[in-house]
């Protein structure tokens, strides 16, 4: 049965148009692809975190069945550096820059040295996957072991080892954000001050389906096409073309077909992409690569790992005076190619947070080490600068010897439309956050929890209570500020609608679904402007060889910047179908109103004519408007003039497992401001996920590298605990809806918002748990049984 | 990943699958579910040139009473115990064991006889196995043999399977009245296996005091063991909360406790002493006590 617009989509949780293809294990994957006279690459990887390369004896390789040829970074002549987006550099101009970023050279294949475990420096293509693997063991190389660095903290340390020539002393960049005399002088006449360390720990993506490519070169036209797990096609295509391969954009089409999942790590040109590409161009054969899980842990971008001492100054009454950040993140042992803006753009510019803060400093070292390279991950930044916030905050406020929950909504930002100027250069488009906190007290019914725990404690319990009141920045824009910023690349988004004959619609967009729902949202749109049933609408997104342009999807930008763009065709569609209709119906355009499907002649009741009728004219134009195209097809691009800001409030109870320091969440609540909402159940599912991932790093886990080795310890799903479903409670969520004035549509963004609040609440809670111990804060992620209970061992001595 | 070139083998017969090994050899491993080996093979930390697969053997699978014990064929799998009507009304703590181990696809396909040949130091079987007092049936060339759990883990990854046996049965003695049983663990947060994982049971005289406990301990160490200082502990107490307390307070004793990511020394005889504690109060309030 069709479902017919009858009343508005948009708000409605109507169920996911995509899911049936996934689940009934129809998707279309890259690794699904078959192509004629296909090869399979294995790669040759470091297995130590640091060494030099004397030399790589292929010989054995070769002579392996079935290998068609092996090629080291010597054989990949021409091929340039895997370029790093984001530019730190005073001479650009961007703001806060201390000192300059070190663009330090990251090969496809290395060939000097490998710098961190999983370091590719050969590739074996072999006509079976499993020839490929077998002979990519024969590869010997003979490598002079290095001393490695993996400790964010040492990395930059005097005598650490050094990892790239251009960057001594292993810092990649310094950067500030803030007024540092104005926070000095806040602390200085302060009443109360807290200083605690804030360490956020290094964490692995995890997509479901690891990342792929197919490389396939048409020698007869010179055309090639690259199937590859990309959250953002256009990106990688004029990445890989303009800097890496230096091949023409327009001879390269990339397809990102069904993606299963990314969470950012899927944003970035990787490696194995381009060697694949060059080297199907070079044996005219397509070339197809598919990462094992324990490659995914190895190479798949990183997450976060951030050491911060944070400081927080209070008036005796709990108002807050002032913030001092000092953050060191770790990088990795490369530039990832939106590496630098995550720990200071993205970073920096959300520490206001919800409150009003009258002077903030924050100054971040970027450091290399022999890690996997960090990049992007859900969050990407706000996590880290929420964390660092919700937990100083709590610190403070027991500081001041006031309830954590009482300090808050006295410092927030009162209600306000339009425009907040923060501290930290970002200007807040809309807020009420005292709404969505008092509705998340509510729900909680806080003072009654407080009075359980009082007697909770007095049987020896140890029950915990955790808030975290977020602001997240979605929809990064517009593309002006973004270049000043240091990007390499403009945010806008772009979104074709093409009208069949038929009335039939097919949209474009650069947005790019990987788990997003994308299919459905965007239906839901396009039905309700075209008073269209959704099944005559499909969406079309993934392919550089038929959407115009895009920009892709990552930092929750899918809805309020891919949306608008198919909005803004979608106006300009109507606009030329009341054109037509006008002169069908022998009125003026003026006169012409659309809705529900029909152009009526206003005041004419009767005389009207349906967008079928006049998506058919426009391709039939026997009785057309003079001047007229025929056809009916627009594109627009969106560039957003500002982010979107939504935030909310969680709060997490726990309780302690005295004798094993095991963390039961007895509950979890969340009260989410998005603004407004096209599908509350694929945002609900957003926000189920995102809080998932922020509790799976607030407990379990950790990518945990050997600090004498340099190995990844935690390098599979044996060793790295992701979140349960049974290690989860039943979430208690609501929203509270405030627009934004940025986009026509009033949406925010929901992708994040789980991963950013989480984290700090889960951690506050079991703080507070243990508060009748004397613990008063703790240092360090996840929080592991072990972990929880060497803090207990330790309070009880210190008592 | 994908594992190194081997050959599969699927004999019909113990016998057919034991001139398999006696063949192969060192070349050959047995394959019982595959839950273990499978893995390690992807990982190519195991590189057999033989895998000779147990599932078409007949007779290998399920579970029958054989008077005072419960006789579990070694193909029988984990959800075949948590599900088994006769096991949940004679000895229904080796349901709850099972229904630990893993998750529903691990359970569907692992084997009770591949866990215990396999002898993985975090596995939930072997703590069980020991509390129990299990016997491994193994089959050679020249017939069966039975050996005493005592007697089967032999170290990291080892056993007493002859290189050319078979562990074909595991016997487990039905207990016997006012006794109780209880097998309780910490599981790693991603693989699921036992951190610390013990079992007890507890035979309760006419007195309410302990006639027997059985501890077994797994996971903090290189192989399940016998808690005897626990066990020692108990006999002929009054098993009240102070007792316990003082039993499973030598739970690490004789543990070779080994430090990883999920604790260290210290941690993990903790936590053998703090889940001593709870499963033989566990196992106490069952028996009556």
């Amino acid at each position: 049965m069709a479902t017919v617009a009858a009343d508005r989509l948009f708000g409605k949780s109507i169920k996911r148009r995509e899911d049936p293809r996934f689940i009934t294990g129809r998707g279309q994957y890259v690794d699904d692809l078959k192509l004629l006279g296909m090869t399979y690459a294995a790669f040759v990887r470091s297995p130590h975190a640091h060494a030099r390369i004397r030399k790589i004896d292929i010989s054995a390789a070769t002579r392996h069945p079935g290998v068609v040829a092996v090629f080291t970074g010597k054989d990949m002549t021409g091929v340039n550096s895997l370029p790093c987006g984001w530019d730190l550099r005073k001479e650009k101009k961007v703001p806060g820059v201390m000192q300059d970023l070190a663009i330090v050279p990251h090969m496809p294949l290395t060939s000097d040295a490998a710098r961190h475990v999983g370091d590719p420096v050969a590739v074996v293509i072999a006509d079976s996957h499993e020839a490929a693997v077998d002979a990519a063991e024969k590869v010997q190389v003979d490598w002079e072991p290095l001393p490695a660095v993996t400790i964010t903290d040492k990395a930059a340390a005097p005598g650490a080892p050094k990892l790239h020539d251009g960057a001594p002393g292993n810092v990649a960049f310094k950067w500030e954000i803030g007024d540092r005399a104005a926070t000095d002088a806040a602390f200085k006449g302060a009443a109360v001050t807290v200083k605690k360390r804030i360490v956020n720990q290094r964490l692995v993506a995890n997509a479901m389906e690891p990342r792929a490519c197919v490389a396939r070169y048409e020698d007869a036209t010179g055309d090639l096409t690259l199937w590859v797990t990309s959250q953002n096609p256009h990106v990688h295509r004029l990445l890989m073309c303009a800097f890496v391969l230096g091949i023409p954009e327009h001879k390269v089409r990339v397809i990102a077909p069904d993606v299963g999942g990314g969470f950012g790590s899927k944003i970035f040109l990787y490696n194995e992409e381009v060697v694949c590409s060059w080297i199907s161009r070079r044996l005219k054969r397509p070339v197809r690569w598919t990462a094992s899980r324990r490659e995914a842990y190895l190479t798949d971008a990183h997450g976060r790992d951030h050491v911060t001492d944070a400081e927080i100054a209070l008036t005796r009454d709990g108002k807050i005076l002032g913030l001092r950040v000092k953050t060191t993140a770790n990088l990795g042992a490369y530039l990832s190619t939106f590496a630098p803006a995550v720990p200071t753009f993205l970073y920096g510019t959300l520490l206001n947070g919800v409150y009003a803060i009258p002077a903030i400093h924050c100054e971040v070292t970027g450091v290399f080490s022999n890690t996997t390279a960090v990049d992007a991950y859900r969050g990407a930044g706000r996590p880290e600068a929420c964390y660092v916030l919700e937990r100083i905050v709590e610190a403070g406020a027991r500081a001041a010897g006031m309830d954590v929950a009482d300090l808050r909504k006295k410092n927030f930002i009162p209600k306000f439309s339009g425009a907040f100027q923060t501290q930290v250069a970002v200007v807040y488009d809309s807020g009420d956050y005292g709404a969505a906190w008092d509705r998340m007290l509510q729900m909680l019914d806080y003072r009654k929890f407080r009075a359980e725990q009082e007697a909770a404690r007095k049987q020896g319990r140890l029950l915990g209570i955790g808030f975290s009141a977020y602001i997240e920045a979605c929809s990064i824009a517009p593309s002006k500020l973004v270049g000043a910023l240091g990007a390499g690349a403009g945010l806008y988004e772009s979104g074709k609608v093409r009208v069949h004959p038929t009335g039939m619609v097919t949209v474009f967009t650069g947005s790019h679904s990987h788990g997003q729902g994308h299919e459905t949202t965007f239906a839901q749109i396009v039905a309700d402007k075209l008073g269209i049933p959704i099944e005559q609408v499909d969406i079309v997104h993934g392919d550089t060889g038929s959407v115009a342009f895009g920009m892709g999807t990552y930092g929750s930008r899918s809805a309020s910047v891919g949306g608008t763009a198919i909005l803004m065709s979608l106006n300009k569609v109507i606009e030329k179908g009341k054109k037509i209709a006008a002169h069908l119906l022998e009125a003026s355009p003026g006169d012409i109103d659309f809705s529900g499907g029909e152009f009526r002649v206003k005041g004419a009741p009767g005389k009207s004519v349906p967008f079928g009728a006049v998506s058919l004219t426009a391709y039939v134009p026997h009785n057309y408007p003079e001047g007229l195209e025929p056809g009916l097809e627009e594109t627009s691009f969106y560039d957003p003039s500002n982010f979107c800001f939504p935030f909310g409030a969680h709060a997490c109870v726990v309780e302690v497992d005295r004798d094993t320091g095991n963390i039961k969440i007895l509950r979890y609540l969340a009260v989410d401001d998005v603004g407004n909402v096209i599908n509350p159940m694929i945002v609900d599912g957003m926000v189920h996920g995102g809080i998932a991932q922020g509790v799976g790093q607030a407990l379990w886990e950790g990518a945990v590298y050997d600090g004498q080795s340099g190995q990844l310890v935690t390098g599979s799903l044996m060793d790295y605990a992701l979140p349960k479903a049974d290690m989860l409670p039943m979430y208690e969520t609501d929203r509270t809806v405030t627009p934004t004035p940025v986009n026509p549509m009033g949406i925010k963004g929901a992708g994040e918002t789980g991963t950013i609040a989480a984290t700090p609440a889960v951690v506050n809670a079991v703080v507070d748990a243990l508060a009748p111990l004397g613990v008063d804060h703790i240092e360090a992620m996840p929080l592991t049984a072990e972990r929880v209970w060497k803090i207990i061992q330790g309070a009880k001595s210190a008592r | 990943m994908y594992p190194a070139a081997f050959e599969y083998h699927a004999p019909g017969s113990v016998k057919e699958a034991l001139g398999l090994l006696g063949k192969h050899k060192d070349d050959a491993k047995l394959l019982a579910g595959g839950h273990s080996l499978i893995p390690m093979m992807k990982l190519r930390l195991a590189q057999p040139k033989h895998l000779i697969d147990l599932r078409k053997v007949p007779g290998l699978s399920g579970i029958k009473q054989d008077g005072n014990v419960l006789s579990i064929g070694a193909m029988t799998t984990h959800w075949q115990v948590e599900s088994s009507a006769l096991v949940k009304s004679k000895l229904a703590v080796m349901s709850e064991v099972a229904g630990l181990i893993g998750d529903p696809a691990v359970r569907n396909r692992g084997t009770v006889g591949g866990s215990i040949a396999h002898a993985d130091p975090a596995a939930d079987w072997p703590a069980a196995m020991i509390a129990l007092g299990a016997e491994m049936v193994c089959e050679g060339a020249k017939g069966r043999r039975t050996v005493k759990v005592d007697d089967w883990l032999k170290g990291l990854m080892s056993t007493a399977v002859g290189e050319d046996e078979i562990l074909v049965e595991i016997r487990v003695p039905v207990l016997p009245a006012s006794s109780g049983a209880a097998y309780l663990k910490f599981p790693h947060p991603a693989s699921r296996f036992a951190v610390v994982g013990v079992a007890a049971a507890v035979t309760l005289d006419g007195k309410g005091m302990c006639a027997k406990a059985s501890v077994g301990v797994t996971g903090a160490g290189t192989k399940a063991v016998r808690a005897k200082g626990v066990e020692a502990g108990c006999a002929g107490k009054k098993l009240d909360a102070a007792a316990i307390e003082a039993a499973a307070s030598k739970a690490a004793e004789g543990v070779d406790v080994q430090a990883d990511l999920q604790g260290s020394v210290e941690y993990k005889s903790h936590l053998c002493r703090v889940f001593a504690k709870r499963a033989l109060t566990e196992a106490v309030k069952r028996a009556g006590g």
